[in-house]
């Protein structure tokens, strides 16, 4: 039964993303929302992801230990590949978050894809795709969470980035969406061809594709470092790990809801919850770990720092979401999945919440540029206050999720740092650690100035009059604000705890979620730190950005450190370069010979057709010649005449 | 040398001259007269080859018919009277192979025979030839026959334009051609 | 008897209808030629009768008769096909008798890779096709 509901999870918003991608899109010419398709697609997608959501609950109720069904799909040798669900407590739990936040962006979608007062065209007629997709996103995103197979595993990983590229390219107003939905797409599929080969090198070693056989069968070292390493460049990729970060801030092209989908339930968190799926293999291997710290502290300082100077307010939130990236991965790198798992959650909802509250501004204001908001708290009462509650969040606010769970974190890079507790070395902790505290800081300074240059101060576009978002908009970012506030608490429920740790976890007695003690009061001083820094700042001149402290490193910090120069310079163009010259040596190389080939053939077929086209006289000579040359062959070669 | 022998020697330089005659001159009426001399040549050879009903036949329907078609198709075409320039075209080609066919062919048949003799044969009178046209080559000779309603055919459709057109190109080509 | 002489003579003539066929731009003329090299051969054949000494009598000499019933068909047709010749050309020169299809070697690779193009190309030899020498056949 267990294992029914666990492949009925994906299979539900499959079925409804599967339907309504038949839909015809809505006429150009129909009045908003009035049309047929637009209602068929608004129930299916809004259907498929409560239904998902209902039968995750379900799921998180009934399953308390780990419940694996499985079939054998394909036999190839000495290879097994399984159907089959790998359910447990973490991935009920991950599910739920997934199905909740589609559901939200589902309602979301129905009111934000109208036109809206600064909308000159039309907009909504694609809506009945935008609405499959989501439902396909979220599947996807569900088989990743309940997948009992690698290979399985892998298909609802590329079918996100399917999703995730025509999503993004879903606005095509916006003249950067296209590419930058080819980005996510090519940047993603470098990691995600490390993944796959990960997943080949485990598979191959196991003999199985189950994950279950994988992580019970006992691999050699160094096929483990190079299968997990190579799992890491996938992780980083979907997760947005230092490297291959940079799609993510271009991402924001898509639409609003789209970046919340991507943001806090589906892409970015498939990278975090298959290291979690794995962690026993990752475990075993302390340099695949410490290589993971270290990006993870670059990922999170790289994300606060560059989110302290952006003027677009979703690159603020998207930048921030690497930032918490880092966070995440940071705890799997001292050995913490139940702590990363947790941020995953609360991050989910917190920033689902902000993305939604920033699309509500943006339906209102009609920009995403920060300079040209302002002082919209008076207008706007509730989308500000549940901003609030998502920065505070964000910044990690006692006694808000993030603070929770974000002192999850720091609380066991403490412990790797100072008592060189978990599987990594203790300078990884170190690492992990300052950078997290440092992260702290940089995180509620760009949070405050977020807040305070959208909401608070003056108005700096006065012809425009802001309000709340309609209903269906209001209603899901109101109810994110519970999980985004509360969920923190939830960490100190036995039930809740009892679920995120994996089964493979070293101690029982270890199994503490939130810290509370001394340590907490130093992330909530930098916290306060960070703040008041940037309060003080915007104190002396309400009408300028606080961004304008960072002096000569704004700029730096707005092009995120121009990495996406150094990637420009150090991959695309060479292979633009390798690219071109292939093309040329296609086309002039074997193109040409093959044509060659052609063209000279006909060309002498041409010639030998014109000689024998020849006129009376001189085929009658040369018939008459020929017969000459035969029979003085014919004499010469026999001998005269007998 | 029997009188035979002068006879075949003295008709057949007749016969090659005016055979030289035929391709060498320059008008076109007269190359067929020079024809006839080299054929009737050749009936006088046939004669001393005691092939009397080749030798009637060659004169009856060579000179008296091929030859008139060839002076009538001489006419019909306008030929100039007297001589033409333009009758021929650079002659090394020609002279090097007709040259070589001929001396080719003399040197294989000189080779050949030599100067030896042979008895001439009971005469081919039209009683023997008959006999064996009509009992041993039967078959080929009706062959001929359907070959020669063929070549009929052929040249009527070939000299009436207005044999197997289609009606409608058919009236437009008169009015051009008119 | 002696054979050679004949055989010679024969040989000698075929050699003048070899040349007179190559020679001549007239043509009749031609035709004049082509019987030259059959009536060389009709030699040969009348003159073998007496050389070789076969099952069947006379053969040569009945071969000789074929010959020349064969000759007055080929006279036949071959002066019908001068004179249509003349009748459109004006002319019965053999070397400027058009051949039928001028030599365009380009339509072969248009084919293969511009479909469209070919169109273009045999327009203008159809369109002579109506006026020209070939409309008649």
């Amino acid at each position: 039964m267990t294992g029914l509901l666990g492949a009925a999870l994906p299979a539900v918003p499959l079925v409804a993303g599967l339907t309504g991608l038949l839909l015809p899109p809505s006429p150009k010419g129909a009045t908003t929302g009035e049309d047929r398709a637009r209602r068929a697609a608004t129930v299916l997608g809004v259907a498929g992801a409560a239904g998902a959501l209902l039968i995750a609950v379900l799921l998180l109720v009934r399953v308390g230990d780990p419940v694996e069904t499985s079939t054998t799909w394909i036999d190839l040798g000495g290879l097994r590949v399984t159907l089959g669900v790998r359910l447990d407590g973490a991935a009920a739990l991950v599910a739920v978050a997934v199905a909740a936040v589609a559901l939200a962006v589902q309602v979301y979608s129905t009111a934000y894809l109208r036109r809206g007062p600064h909308d000159d065209v039309e907009v909504d007629h694609r809506y009945p795709p935008y609405a499959a997709q989501i439902s396909l996103f979220t599947a996807a995103m569900l088989v990743v969470v309940v997948a009992g197979d690698l290979v399985m595993l892998l298909v609802g990983w590329e079918v996100m980035g399917l999703c995730s590229y025509l999503l993004i390219a879903h606005d095509r107003r916006l003249p950067e969406a296209p590419a930058a939905a080819m980005k996510a797409f090519l940047v993603t599929r470098v990691g995600d061809v490390g993944f796959l080969l990960g997943i080949a090198l485990l598979g191959v070693s196991a003999g199985s594709f189950s994950i279950a056989d994988v992580l019970a069968h006992d691999h050699s070292t160094g096929t483990l470092t190079a299968a997990c390493l190579l799992l890491l460049a996938g992780v980083a990729g979907k997760s947005a790990q230092f490297p291959l970060h940079t799609w993510l801030p271009d991402a924001m092209a898509g639409p609003t809801p789209i970046s919340a989908l991507i943001h806090a339930a589906t892409m970015v968190a498939a990278g975090v919850y298959a290291v979690t799926r794995l962690w026993p293999l990752f475990v075993a291997t302390p340099a695949v770990l410490a290589v993971l710290g270290v990006l993870a502290s670059v990922t999170l300082l790289l994300g606060a720092f560059a989110a302290t100077a952006q003027d677009d307010l979703k690159r603020v939130l998207a930048w921030s979401t690497v930032s918490q990236l880092g966070y995440m991965t940071g705890a799997l790198a001292v050995g913490a999945p139940a702590a990363a798992l947790f941020h995953l959650l609360t991050h989910a909802a917190f920033k689902a919440l902000l993305f939604l509250a920033a699309g509500a501004v943006i339906h209102a204001v009609g920009t995403t540029l920060m300079s040209r908001m302002g002082g919209l708290r008076r207008d706007m009462p509730v989308t500000f206050w549940c901003t609030v509650i998502g920065l505070g969040a964000l910044a990690g606010v006692p006694p808000l999720s993030g603070f929770w769970s974000k002192d999850g974190v720091l609380a066991v890079a403490q412990a790797a740092a100072l008592d060189g507790a978990g599987p990594a070395p203790a300078w990884v902790g170190w690492l992990v650690w300052l950078a997290g505290l440092l992260g702290v800081v940089v995180t509620a300074w760009y949070a405050t100035r977020l807040l305070l240059r959208t909401f608070l101060g003056e108005r700096r576009m006065p012809l425009l009059h802001p309000h709340d978002p309609p209903a269906a908009m209001r209603w899901p970012v109101l109810l994110l604000a519970v999980p985004a506030a509360l969920l923190g608490l939830a960490g100190f429920t036995q039930f809740f705890a009892h679920r995120l740790f994996l089964p493979t976890a070293p101690a029982p007695g270890e199994q503490v979620l939130v810290h509370l003690g001394p340590a907490l009061l130093l992330p909530t001083v930098l916290l306060l730190a960070g703040a008041a820094l940037a309060w003080t700042g915007w104190r002396r001149n309400p009408a300028a950005d606080p961004a304008r402290a960072l002096g000569p490193l704004r700029p730096v910090f707005t092009t995120a450190f121009r990495l996406d120069d150094v990637q420009q310079a150090l991959v695309v163009h060479p292979t633009i370069d390798l690219a071109w010259v292939a093309q040329v040596g296609d086309e002039m190389v074997v193109a040409g010979v093959v044509k060659g080939v052609g063209r000279g053939t006909v060309g002498l077929g041409g010639v030998l057709a014109a000689l024998h086209r020849a006129a009376l006289p001189r085929a009658a000579a040369a018939v008459l010649a020929g017969a000459l040359l035969v029979g003085l062959a014919a004499v010469l070669l026999i001998g005269g005449a007998p | 040398m029997t009188g035979a022998d002068v006879l075949l020697l003295a008709l057949g330089a007749v016969a090659v001259g005016a055979g030289v005659l035929v391709v060498a001159t320059r008008h076109l009426v007269r190359a067929g007269l020079y024809l006839v001399v080299c054929l009737g040549a050749l009936a006088g050879d046939y004669l001393v080859l005691t092939a009397e009903l080749v030798a009637w036949v060659q004169v009856l329907i060579y000179v008296g018919a091929v030859v008139v078609l060839l002076l009538f198709a001489v006419m019909l075409t306008r030929a100039p009277i007297g001589a033409s320039d333009d009758l021929d075209r650079p002659g090394w080609p020609a002279a090097l192979i007709g040259g070589g066919a001929g001396l080719g062919l003399t040197v294989l048949l000189v080779d050949a025979f030599r100067w030896t003799r042979v008895e001439l044969p009971a005469a081919g009178t039209a009683e023997r030839l008959g006999e064996q046209v009509f009992r041993s080559w039967v078959l080929p000779f009706e062959v001929l026959s359907v070959l020669l309603l063929a070549a009929l055919v052929g040249a009527i459709v070939l000299s009436r334009p207005d044999i197997g057109r289609r009606p409608d190109t058919a009236s437009t080509d008169e009015g051009g051609r008119a | 008897m002696r054979p050679v002489i004949p055989y010679v003579t024969a040989a000698l003539l075929f050699g003048l209808g070899v040349y007179g066929v190559l020679r001549r731009r007239n043509a009749v003329l031609v035709l004049m030629a082509v019987e030259l090299m059959l009536n060389a051969v009709n030699l040969i054949l009348v003159t073998a009768d007496t050389t070789a000494k076969a099952a069947l009598p006379h053969g040569g000499q009945v071969f000789a008769l074929f010959v020349i019933v064969l000759a007055a068909a080929e006279i036949g047709v071959g002066l019908a096909i001068v004179l249509q010749l003349y009748r459109l050309r004006a002319s019965v020169a053999v070397d400027e008798v058009p051949l039928t299809e001028p030599p365009v070697p380009v339509p072969a690779t248009t084919v293969v890779e511009r479909p469209a193009t070919t169109v273009g190309v045999d327009r203008p030899s159809a369109g002579s096709g109506v006026d020209g020498p070939e409309g008649e056949r």
